[in-house]
């Protein structure tokens, strides 16, 4: 006991230093990098026009608008809008403003284009959503004011460019017609509104573009009705599909009437199938997707259509871009092997190429989804063509005289789950000379660096110092290091690609486009659910290369069925796949591993049978040897329902397959649904390391932590508090919460926080639970810490028992023992919402630790556990204090120099990955949103390293010195005693 | 100290609850705005640091910039208590306490939810400023003094200089009674230990 009173208080005494994570601003870029994203791009607006920095503009799915350099690809600019806010529409006004209508048309919003900020805002009201239409006529002009058209809402709005300003407002959806299109006509100053209401009749409003007057409201029925979609392809012509999306509908409107002039599809083209109209605004043309043929058919004058291409259904193809007198251009990309064939037409003839480019094309881009194209004038007064490509991994290129000028890997900003594999161990054929330096200029460095720290360098000196630490080629080696900070960062995105980063640096090692995750015709929707470790070789397989299992599903409902790939982490290649399994609920990695180190997983599918992966006879084996003790749970949120689940016996199918086994439920808990609603489930993190189960207190006493792996925290509020804050009155809500062992289902702790409600977020590690909630009472949001100990052995501190050998020190931890547990609980304010929590974790779990909290200002802040103690107390003893205890204050301290983050953001923050480095101090930490960061994090200090800016000179400097001085001593010892024996 | 808090009041933010007019179905709006007084007399604008704020109600359900001017609002906020929160970086901020009220439109309450304090003048501040980075302590003697390589060597000085005063002060008679005792006790002096020294005796 005193050895472990020693260590704890030596720890303590080595944690004791400083609270806070602390770094000063010359080590920015060290030890961490950041890195910003964008997302997928939905739509894009050229700014070329004026002379200066050349720009696109761009709004994503992330809910981002961007400015980006047309040069480099670099952000100028960008504003991450809310969750809930998607931008519908962005144009450009008054050549000064991006405009972007956001909420469903609901918010209007200019943002001064140079630098970005918000210039106003414009809050638009109606009655019903409808689809959101955004029309910037450049000639309209009220009162010198340029006027900016917004159908939102259901309602048509004309607002001043200046200030944002609703002109006038016409609710154009009293009678259940949904507007499709806005028709500026700049003749007279009209605007035509033109939709349908239900399916079979047509609407044209005519309005007063100046003050909103309705001038005319014209309405025709058509027999075979409409299947919703619209495209103005002349001035006066729409094209639309009927309600069998069989025929065409060429709709000629005028001040008089209203023209249908249907033509059947396969009388266009020998082609069976359902059509749908490609959004693309082509003039005069327009392209009809029927199967996988897209079809191009142009309107004549006289409303007649005409085929004139069919091309096969990959090809992307650009909006009309009008680029000099009256001329228009749009551009279709086509798929040629490793190529692209990028084409621009000018509309009024197809039949002649104004460019024809090829393009080498990284096949791990996947397809073309979207493009852009602009203009420019060459140096001989000729037109240049330059494209924005927005591929089907969500990057984005930009192509110009046949070469990609810049790519973004935006897929990077929808990071779904993250995975870390070890680098592979430095072999003793690879040569590092190179990366060493001589020792004169190791030694040079250093007198550098201590120049640096004495604060006597110059400014010269210090920008050599901070390009020497920050290209330190140290980092960024491609072998496995001593303390365990190089490693892979494996990321599955959104768009199915899977990235593997260098801890070093960030830079992406490779990447692969999984094919299991690819949109075919089987596979609608895919979506990647999970990436796992499936092979971490270490003893008897060191040979073969690690791998991670990827897990996705084939639509968006949890029966869909299921993809898998198993993806080399050195190489990127997919070793193996499975596409279109059974359905993946659940995704359990066993503890057990096979001869080739490869991890045993289950995945149960909707009909809770559950799947044994990888599919050997090995593995069948071993799992029937650990039948037995194969326990999960499920959590049904809905009906509010805990269940626990094991293995019963071989799947009873048409098709014998041994590696599926039914499952027989073992205990279930109802929480009563009238009451409570789950809204957060935690449990601990597989890979956890506890170091030490005795925990020594004050007064040389100790507790035993209670620490198991299968505990579970619930958190349930009441039904009437799921919503926002402010839709209930303390009294109405309550939250709960419970700790429950997943074996058996037993409760170990409830406890009830009245007038409090979610969102709950929750952190489990060791004995102890943090949760984060909002207190409706203090109108404040509160963390509080439940630890949990275990009284069963509290007997074991006696001395004499231990020597007499009755303690049950050896006995096994089972959860059928019945479990006496103790808890305690204490409570704080926190200032912010919170969007994450997570908690560090070291190699051995010596090392004192800190929460990580990812706050409403997209920055992670450590949060020393020890802040999270229900032992703390206004008035700690003096044993208590030595021990660490802080006095009880009823807020966190929010130190500044505790941002991780420092002073940077990752926008939209969505996940805090935590890995543990070798060495034991030191954990590594990935926070994603649509911003990247990396850093690594020394919750105690680094008491087992040296810091980055220990000084070696100084040192060396220090022992010349001492030997110096002894030398100095020894011959002034000498003379004095001649001196003396003289005398 | 004194010019940070100055700096720090002039940065006051004046968040009025301007009006609270009635949309329709008990839908309010909250305006607000982010005055900066110091900045007032040159006319608008916001330092550049405060210009990417974020001014967030209720923990992500909308989410809001600030105008040139300071300005923000929130649309379509039902009745009720809510929470706002202004995040820049640099910056702490207190989260606001605001009542809509359904019975009296117009009236609003506003509180700092850190410090409990009402905001009867409307008037919210940021509690203070972040500094995210240690300050490095410019180089000084002293610092390298109290470092532990910086005590030995001052410990040896000490030891070479001080002592052999201590010596000379000392009654001769003693002096030469310690060394007997010295020699008698073989006490190696330091000559003795280096070596070549013991050669030479």
């Amino acid at each position: 006991m005193a050895i472990l009173r020693v260590l704890t208080s030596l720890l303590l005494l080595f944690s004791s230093f400083n609270f806070s994570h602390s770094l000063y601003e010359d080590q920015v870029g060290l030890m961490d990098w950041h890195q910003q994203y964008i997302g997928k791009v939905k739509q894009a607006v050229f700014q070329t026009q004026k002379a200066g920095r050349k720009r696109v503009i761009v709004s994503t799915d992330e809910n981002v608008v961007a400015s980006l350099d047309l040069r480099r690809g670099e952000i100028f600019w960008r504003k991450v809008l809310g969750a809930k806010d998607s931008v519908d529409e962005i144009a450009l006004a008054l050549g000064k403003y991006v405009i972007t209508l956001s909420s469903e048309g609901s918010v209007l919003r200019a943002w001064n284009l140079p630098d970005g900020l918000m210039v106003w805002e414009s809050f638009l009201t109606g009655s019903e959503s409808s689809k959101p239409l955004l029309l910037v006529p450049e000639t309209l002009k009220v009162d010198k004011d340029s006027v900016i058209l917004v159908y939102g809402c259901g309602s048509l709005h004309a607002i001043s460019s200046i200030d944002g300003e609703v002109l006038w407002s016409k609710d154009l959806a009293t009678e259940g017609i949904l507007v499709q299109q806005l028709i500026y006509n700049d003749e007279n100053d009209f605007v035509y509104a033109v939709g349908f209401d239900g399916v079979s009749k047509f609407h044209l409003y005519q309005i007063n573009a100046k003050n909103g007057e309705l001038l005319k409201h014209n309405s025709a029925a058509y027999p075979g009705g409409f299947s919703g979609e619209m495209l103005l392809v002349t001035k006066d012509r729409l094209v639309t599909l009927d309600s069998s999306r069989s025929t065409v509908v060429a709709i000629e409107i005028s001040e008089e009437k209203i023209v249908f002039e249907p033509t059947q599809v396969s009388d266009l083209q020998d082609v069976s199938g359902t059509a749908v109209l490609l959004p693309a605004k082509l003039a005069g043309i327009f392209a009809v997707k029927v199967n996988t043929v897209i079809l191009f058919v142009k309107v004549t004058n006289f409303g007649k259509l005409e085929l004139v291409d069919k091309l096969d259904h990959t090809v992307a193809v650009s909006d009309a871009l009008s680029f000099s007198e009256g001329q228009q251009a749009f551009a279709l990309v086509q798929h040629e092997g490793s190529k692209i064939d990028l084409t621009i037409k000018l509309n009024n003839d197809w039949s002649s190429n104004l460019l024809k480019e090829s393009i080498n094309m990284d096949q791990d881009r996947g397809v073309v989804q979207k493009m852009f194209i602009n203009n420019y004038i060459r140096t001989d007064r000729s037109y240049g063509f330059r494209a924005l490509l927005v591929m089907e991994d969500h990057s984005l290129l930009l192509v110009q005289q046949g070469e990609i000028v810049w790519s973004r890997e935006d897929s990077l900003a929808s990071v779904i789950d993250v995975t870390t594999s070890e680098l592979p161990v430095e072999k003793d054929g690879v040569s590092v000379a190179k990366v060493e330096h001589s020792l004169f200029d190791w030694l040079q460095g250093h007198l550098l660096k201590l120049k640096g720290t004495l604060m006597l360098a110059t400014p010269d000196e210090v920008v050599a110092i901070q390009k020497m630490r920050l290209q330190s080629s140290e980092k960024s080696k491609m072998t496995r290091d001593h303390n365990g900070f190089r490693k892979l960062l494996i990321v599955l995105t959104r768009a199915g690609k899977v990235f593997a980063l260098h801890t070093g640096d960030g830079r992406i090692i490779w990447s692969q486009l999984l094919h299991t995750l690819r949109k075919t015709g089987s596979c609608e929707s895919p979506s990647g659910l999970k990436l796992l470790q499936w092979q971490v070789p270490h003893h008897h397989a060191m040979d073969e290369n690690p791998s991670v299992l990827v897990t996705g599903r084939c639509g968006v409902t949890s029966d869909s069925p299921g993809v898998l790939s198993i993806v080399d982490a050195y190489s990127g290649k997919e070793v193996n796949s499975f596409s279109s399994i059974h359905s993946i609920v659940q995704v359990i990695p066993l503890p057990y591993t096979d001869s080739k180190e490869r991890r045993l997983h289950l995945l149960i599918d909707d009909v809770k049978r559950a799947h044994l992966y990888p599919q050997t006879s090995e593995a069948v084996e071993i799992f029937k040897s650990e039948f037995t003790n194969i326990y999960w749970y499920s959590v049904e949120e809905n009906n509010g329902i805990l269940r626990g689940h094991a293995v019963k016996s071989n799947c009873i199918l048409d098709v014998a397959d041994e590696y599926c086994f039914e499952t027989r439920d073992l205990w279930s808990v109802v929480f009563p649904s009238e009451s409570e609603k789950i809204i957060t489930t935690v449990t601990r993190k597989l890979n956890e390391v506890v170091h030490t189960q005795a925990k020594v207190i004050a007064d040389e006493d100790v507790m035993f932590k209670y620490i198991s792996k299968n505990i579970l925290f619930v958190a349930t509020v009441s039904p009437k508090a799921t919503g926002e804050i402010g839709s209930v009155t303390p009294e109405e809500s309550s939250l709960v919460v419970y700790l429950i062992d997943t074996i058996t289902g037993r409760i170990l702790h409830r406890m009830t926080h009245h007038g409090s409600q979610g969102p709950v977020h929750a952190v489990l590690s060791e004995n102890w639970v943090v949760y984060h909630y909002f207190n409706l009472r203090a109108h404040r949001y509160e963390m509080s810490v439940i630890e949990i100990y275990d009284q069963s052995r509290a007997d074991n501190k006696d001395v004499l028992k231990l020597v007499f050998g009755k303690h049950n020190l050896t006995s096994p931890i089972s959860s059928y023992s019945r479990p006496d547990v103790v808890t305690k609980s204490q409570s704080y304010f926190f200032t912010h919402s919170v969007k994450t929590i997570a908690v560090t974790s070291t190699a051995k779990g010596i090392t004192s630790r800190q929460l990580l909290v990812g706050t409403i200002g997209d920055q992670v802040l450590a949060l020393d556990k020890r802040f999270l103690d229900p032992r703390r107390s206004l008035n700690p003893t003096a044993a208590e204090k030595e021990e660490g205890i802080i006095p009880l204050t009823d807020s966190l301290p929010i130190l500044p120099q505790s941002y991780v983050t420092h002073a940077l953001k990752v926008e939209n923050l969505r996940g805090i990955e935590v890995i543990p480095a070798k060495l034991e101090s030191t954990t590594l930490i990935f926070a994603y949103g649509v911003d990247l960061f990396f850093t690594r994090l020394a919750p105690s200090r680094t008491y087992d390293s040296l810091t980055e800016d220990f000084s070696y000179a100084l040192l060396l400097i220090t022992i010349v010195a001492l030997v110096v001085a002894i030398f100095v001593t020894w011959i002034l010892s000498e003379r004095k005693e001649l001196q003396e024996k003289w005398r | 100290m004194e010019a940070c808090r100055r700096l720090i009041l002039q940065l006051c933010i004046l968040l009025s609850l301007l009006s609270l007019s009635l949309g329709k179905s008990e839908s309010y709006t909250i305006n607000g705005r982010v005055k900066i007084p110091g900045a007032a007399a040159k006319g608008f604008g916001l330092p550049v640091k405060v210009s990417n704020a974020k001014v967030i109600l209720n923990g992500g359900q909308q989410v809001t910039f600030l105008k040139p001017d300071g300005y923000f609002s929130f649309h379509n906020v039902p009745a009720g208590t809510h929470l706002i929160e202004v995040a820049a970086v640099g910056y702490f901020f207190s989260p606001v306490r605001v009542d809509v009220s359904a019975r009296n439109p117009g009236k609003v309450q506003a509180a700092l939810t850190e410090n409990r304090r009402g905001l009867s003048e409307l008037v919210l501040e940021p509690l203070r400023e972040e500094q995210y980075y240690e300050i490095r302590e410019p180089f000084n003697v002293m610092s390298l003094v109290k470092s532990p390589m910086g005590l030995m060597v001052g410990f040896m000085l000490i030891v070479m200089f001080l002592m052999p005063k201590l010596v000379e002060n000392m009654d001769p008679e003693e002096i030469k009674r310690a060394q007997e005792e010295m020699r008698s006790q073989g006490v190696p002096s330091i000559a003795n230990l280096l070596p070549g020294a013991a050669r030479n005796n």
